[in-house]
């Protein structure tokens, strides 16, 4: 697991009901259903509204498309277009949502890879409740410092 | 300490699954999950991972019948199972699978067909097990909180 200071002892163990937030937007990249499904709905249970794309260039081609989202879950390996290259397309076009990577367990240079194309954060599939919350929080943070 | 003996054989049930290492932590997670709005959750999840994962498992036996080998193509699908396998808690077989792609990596041909007969193995019995505790479930009704195995 990597990100911006993100490390599982820095994590804010904080319960869902602190962070259910009705505005928050997020889209589920993955070319699983089932990570698709569990993802979509753990993040709707946070009351985020959720979309799902099953590969990086269907979810380049909502941003091209008008769409906006707050938070960005991106699995790496997926056909077509995978996570790394559909980060990289994201951030080309100015898209400043926030970016987690969700990974099997890699070395860490794949990891490293990823990370450079522009996430903000990255995690190991499934992600659990606590690293949720700690996304909400910081989406939260930052939604309030705008 | 359930009175109801239909929800306390459940119960049984359901810690056997942990004791006997067939479910990790992850299967706790995604009883979470369930609630009224999605009542059956755990099953529609389960049933998923098995549709999901047969057409995995139809791409290995087929790669495995191929020689020489293309580890790196074995160790992709075994890397996309585990990642399913994962999801759902589903301990026994993430282990072969990470047994499995071990033997990929070292290009040990002999292994990796060993391996995949223990995770099938563990995937049928699992795949049983699951089947029988989710009848179960549904003859007991809704149980009322998920709760961390002892």
């Amino acid at each position: 697991m990597s990100g911006n200071g993100a490390s599982s002892s820095s994590l804010n163990m904080i319960s869902g009901e602190d962070v259910v937030n009705n505005n928050l937007s997020a889209l589920v990249v993955d070319d699983s259903p089932l990570l698709r499904l569990l993802h979509d709905i753990h993040l709707k249970k946070y009351g985020l509204k959720v979309q799902v794309a099953e590969n990086g260039k269907v979810a380049v081609d909502l941003f091209h498309l008008g769409a906006s989202f707050d938070l960005v879950l991106m699995d790496k390996e997926m056909p077509v277009m995978n996570g790394v290259e559909a980060t990289k397309e994201l951030r080309a076009m100015g898209v400043t949502s926030m970016i987690v990577g969700v990974t099997s367990k890699n070395g860490p240079g794949e990891q490293q890879a990823f990370m450079e194309a522009g996430l903000d954060y990255c995690f190991e599939k499934p992600l659990t409740p606590e690293i949720i919350s700690f996304l909400l929080e910081e989406l939260n943070k930052h939604n309030n410092k705008n | 300490m359930e009175r109801n003996p239909m929800r306390r054989q459940l119960a049984i049930m359901r810690q056997s699954l942990f004791d006997q290492g067939h479910v990790d932590e992850q299967f706790v997670q995604l009883e979470e999950l369930q609630d009224d709005a999605n009542p059956n959750f755990v099953e529609e999840v389960v049933t998923l991972y098995y549709r999901d994962s047969a057409r995995i498992i139809l791409n290995i036996e087929q790669a495995l019948e191929r020689k020489p080998f293309d580890f790196r193509k074995l160790d992709a699908y075994m890397h996309q199972f585990k990642g399913s396998s994962s999801s759902i808690g589903a301990k026994k077989v993430k282990a072969e699978s990470t047994l499995f792609r071990e033997y990929c990596k070292s290009g040990n041909g002999e292994g990796c067909m060993r391996s995949f007969q223990q995770l099938k193995k563990e995937y049928a019995t699992l795949r049983k097990k699951l089947g029988a505790y989710f009848q179960l479930a549904r003859q007991a009704g809704p149980v009322e909180t998920a709760s961390r195995p002892k």
